[in-house]
């Protein structure tokens, strides 16, 4: 009896916490219609500056916990909110949704990098508010953290029941995310509505951060994946409803201290099952979409670059040592994986959030069938590309209603769901699995030219596809799902198959992958890898191979850049974060731009300058002085 | 700044705005006295919707002047004109759906001198239906409910200048009496009215001057009867120079 409540107690605690984190997801969503993904790095990085000033070296003696609080969740968070509003966010407003997504997962990738900067792993003990004190009730110890932390939910729960119910301020927040433009009509001001509400996110993203640290510890990946369970609890609340994502995020908690031996895979089962089972509400949000269309080359042309490029990694293995040639290997095995988002998101309009788990899959089927005779190495690769095919059908399967943000937020949940539990148990605990190469290519450079000839075949197959009617119809389906219906397209089987396409690609590039390595653990494949890699292939430009490649060859190089350079590892994370930011300017990627120039080189014409076209609801501040200006006959 | 009765609320002087390298108004005169009610009419794609944008702050001019009340406020923000006196309500619903009928009204004070009871007392004295269901969601109302829940703005936001754009599309016309009602009572009270409609009848009833735009320009103005026999030739092209440039 005592032990269930304790579990209770434990699990209230836990909800307590999801709830306030998962508030401020809400906030920040239905304000600014941007998902945040980077919501539980941020609460990441404001729980180590609380550390930092309560324990850590900054401040002599250390801070005391309530001033350290109040700093970090009255001023640094806050702070940190305005200015990723004001330097990512603010264009984002007009730009398509699946571009936000990407960028706030720029953002969370920046953030790590930045923690892991900042802070090298060490231990970091964070001590529970008021020690280890607290009232016994019936026989169960509730500390007084415990107490607070719940208390503390409850404060944030009535606090924004009141401010976006009944405050002017509130209604207008829930206004601005539905029309700006009416809103600035009404006299209302978005800009200042829309910092606001980041501000207050990122405030209750440090306060839940820092009330769950003493639980789940100084973390990177635990406290930044804590946020899987608040996007459960906010989901279950249709990203809208408070009430809702407080009742989830509890029944979240307490589940998971029930379910102990299951309590690391809780959260994503949960956001699974809420996302599949609940009747969903069309979200504007998540697809790809409105790319402008960039070039598809001819066979012609397709031929002659893929011999180039095939030639140029042949001189490169001949010319350069064999560090550099396994690296710009493992560069066109990412440019491969890329591949495969290419046409799940750059044609079919579908952000994946678990690419590199199906990378993993095909890693995994071929180290197993490698071992064994009677399977030579480049039918395992086509067997590991069948396997990860069959397992992305399986995944279309049940997430074949679901949409945009949704359907990314399945596939990060399947991710997570593999990570945790399938790859643990094919790699045994921390065991890590040979992976053979064919034979014939066993070299490094030879290896490099079988990779880079995998990947212009599949580029060239690629291109081909997308020349054709399928591809016709997958990009008719990224852009009116609507219109398809209306001319009978058979979409449910065109998505599986689009599913099933891409991740047979990314896991013939996983087998790839780990002939490459050599050795394979389950750290290869954690979930965490697949958002750097998203993340590129749209920085890179993800509707064009040449993106892919370019994409994939930066995801090489952005690691060595770091530890080679350590001085340049801040400019690394700077780099990204502009690259994520430029996205809202021009969703094509930087392939985009090449093609541009290539266009303006062969023309020699200069193009005409595109017309100013101001919105000046976001332009700077006007020059016209308009401040205390009545129209009014009678003020 | 006390400008002579006599200053127009609204001038426009050669007006050039543009969508990117699309040139849409292509320098408008034009001028709202005081008080009155104009009536701006013209053929699809004219740029009336666009002249809107331009005044109340959403899209900046190219080049040219807008004056409101003798003020100089090209590039002025939408929201600080709305805060200085000026009702732009645009086509369509022109309501928050998410947002009850009561929060919607809650949102007109930012620009109202008038306090929270005194919107929902004059929204509600003109149309009770909206008292009725002041709880509902405005997206939920009726496409007049919607229409009538928009023309609540201009009644609670004591506008000197109040831009109505297209204010009968897709209503009975019993609705559309109702509203053209509500700017005749505006009118009456000192508010100054420009009014966008495509089909002129009933705008022309209610307007002390017509503008017709075609081709990103004021081609006629003056009296309601005067522009009205012109109306069909304007529309059609017509017994009208295309101006060149």
């Amino acid at each position: 009896m005592s032990a269930l409540l304790g579990y209770t107690v434990l699990g209230l605690v836990m909800g307590a916490g999801y709830a306030v984190a998962a508030s401020g997801l809400v906030l920040t969503y239905t304000t600014s219609r941007v998902f945040n993904v980077a919501h539980g790095a941020i609460g990441m990085v404001m729980a180590f500056c609380y550390w930092e000033l309560s324990a850590g070296g900054l401040v002599p003696g250390g801070l005391p916990a309530w001033a350290a609080v109040l700093l970090v969740v009255g001023v640094i968070a806050p702070a940190f909110g305005l200015a990723v509003e004001r330097i990512m966010m603010r264009r984002l407003t007009e730009s398509p949704a699946g571009v936000s997504l990407v960028v706030t997962v720029g953002l969370l990738v920046a953030l790590i990098g930045l923690a892991q900067t900042l802070w090298p792993p060490t231990a970091r003990p964070v001590e529970p508010f008021f020690g280890a004190g607290g009232v016994r009730l019936g026989g169960v110890l509730v500390t007084y953290h415990d107490l607070l932390t719940i208390g503390v939910s409850l404060a944030v729960a009535a606090g924004l029941y009141l401010l976006l119910g009944r405050t002017r301020t509130g209604i207008a927040m829930r206004a601005v995310a539905v029309d700006r433009d009416l809103l600035a009509l009404h006299g209302g001001r978005p800009r200042l509505l829309s910092s606001l509400s980041w501000a207050v996110g990122a405030a209750l993203a440090a306060l839940a951060g820092i009330l769950l640290t003493p639980i789940v510890q100084l973390d990177y990946y635990e406290l930044t994946l804590l946020v899987v369970a608040a996007y459960a609890a906010a989901v279950l609340g249709r990203l809208r409803s408070l009430p809702l994502t407080f009742a989830g995020a509890v029944v979240l908690g307490l589940l998971q201290s029930y379910a102990a031996g299951l309590r690391a895979a809780i959260p994503t089962l949960f956001l699974f099952a809420v996302l599949v089972f609940l009747p969903q509400v069309r979200l504007r949000s998540g697809g790809i979409r409105g790319i402008a269309a960039v070039p598809v080359p001819g066979p012609r042309r397709v031929a002659a670059a893929g011999l180039a490029l095939v030639a140029a990694v042949g001189l490169a293995s001949l010319l350069l040592p064999t560090v550099q040639v396994s690296r710009l290997a493992l560069g066109l095995v990412y440019a491969t994986v890329m591949l495969s988002l290419v046409l799940l998101t750059g044609y079919g309009g579908h952000v994946s959030l678990a690419q590199f788990t199906f990378v993993g899959v095909g890693a995994v089927t071929v180290a197993k069938l490698g071992g064994s005779p009677g399977w030579p190495s480049p039918l395992a690769l086509l067997a590991g590309a069948a396997v990860a095919a069959a397992v992305g059908a399986l995944v279309a399967l049940p997430v074949l209603r679901l949409t945009g943000l949704y359907l990314a937020l399945a596939t990060l949940a399947f991710g997570q769901l593999m990570d945790k539990v399938v790859f643990q148990t094919a790699f045994g605990l921390g065991e890590s699995l040979p992976v053979p190469r064919p034979r014939e290519f066993a070299g490094e450079g030879a290896y490099a030219v079988f990779v880079a000839a995998v990947f212009v075949v599949m580029a060239a197959g690629l291109l081909a596809l997308r020349r054709g009617r399928i591809g016709r119809m997958l990009v008719a389906m990224r852009d009116s799902p609507a219109a398809c219906a209306t001319l009978g397209l058979n979409q449910r089987g065109l998505r599986i198959g689009l599913f099933a396409a891409s991740a047979g690609m990314a896991g013939l590039a996983g087998g790839l992958f780990g002939g490459l390595r050599g050795t394979i653990g389950a750290a290869d494949f954690q979930v965490f890898k697949s958002l750097p890699l998203l993340l590129l292939a749209v920085v890179g430009g993800v509707t064009s191979v040449t993106g892919a490649l370019l994409g994939g060859l930066v995801l090489m190089l952005l690691p060595i850049l770091q530890s080679e350079v350590p001085a340049l590892g801040g400019l690394v994370f700077l780099l990204v974060g502009i690259g994520a930011v430029s996205l809202g300017r021009d969703p094509g990627g930087a392939a985009s731009h090449l093609f541009r120039a290539g266009r303006w080189a062969r023309s020699l014409v200069v193009r005409p300058p595109a017309g100013p076209v101001e919105d000046s609801t976001d332009a700077p501040d006007s020059r016209v002085e308009t401040e205390g200006m009545s129209l009014r006959a009678t003020p | 700044m006390t400008p002579a009765r006599t200053t127009p609320i609204l001038e426009l002087m050669d007006l050039h705005a543009a969508y990117g390298g699309i040139e849409v108004l292509r320098g408008v005169d034009l001028v709202v006295p005081r008080g009155s009610v104009v009536a701006l009419l013209g053929p699809n794609g004219a740029g009336k919707t666009t002249l809107l944008r331009a005044v109340s702050g959403h899209l900046r001019p190219t080049s040219g002047h807008v004056h409101l009340a003798g003020t100089h406020v090209n590039g002025a923000s939408a929201e600080k004109l709305a805060r200085a006196g000026l009702c732009t309500i645009p086509e369509g619903r022109a309501t928050f759906p998410g947002l009850t009928v009561l929060e919607n009204l809650r949102l007109v004070t930012y620009a109202s001198v008038a306090g929270r009871d005194e919107v929902l007392e004059r929204a509600f004295a003109r149309f009770p239906r909206l008292a009725e269901r002041r709880g509902q969601l405005a997206g939920t109302l009726s496409g007049g409910e919607q229409r009538m829940l928009a023309m609540a703005r201009a009644l609670g936001a004591d506008p000197a200048l109040l831009l109505l754009d297209e204010p009968s599309m897709g209503l009975a016309p019993l609705v559309v009496d109702e509203l053209y009602e509500v700017i005749a009572q505006l009118s009456a009270s000192g508010v100054a009215v420009l009014v966008v409609e495509q089909f002129a009848g009933r705008a022309l009833g209610v307007a002390e001057y017509a503008a017709v735009m075609r081709g990103g320009r004021v081609v006629a103005m003056g009296e309601p009867a005067d522009v009205q026999d012109e109306l069909p030739g304007l529309y059609l092209g017509r017994g009208l120079e295309r101006g060149t440039g």
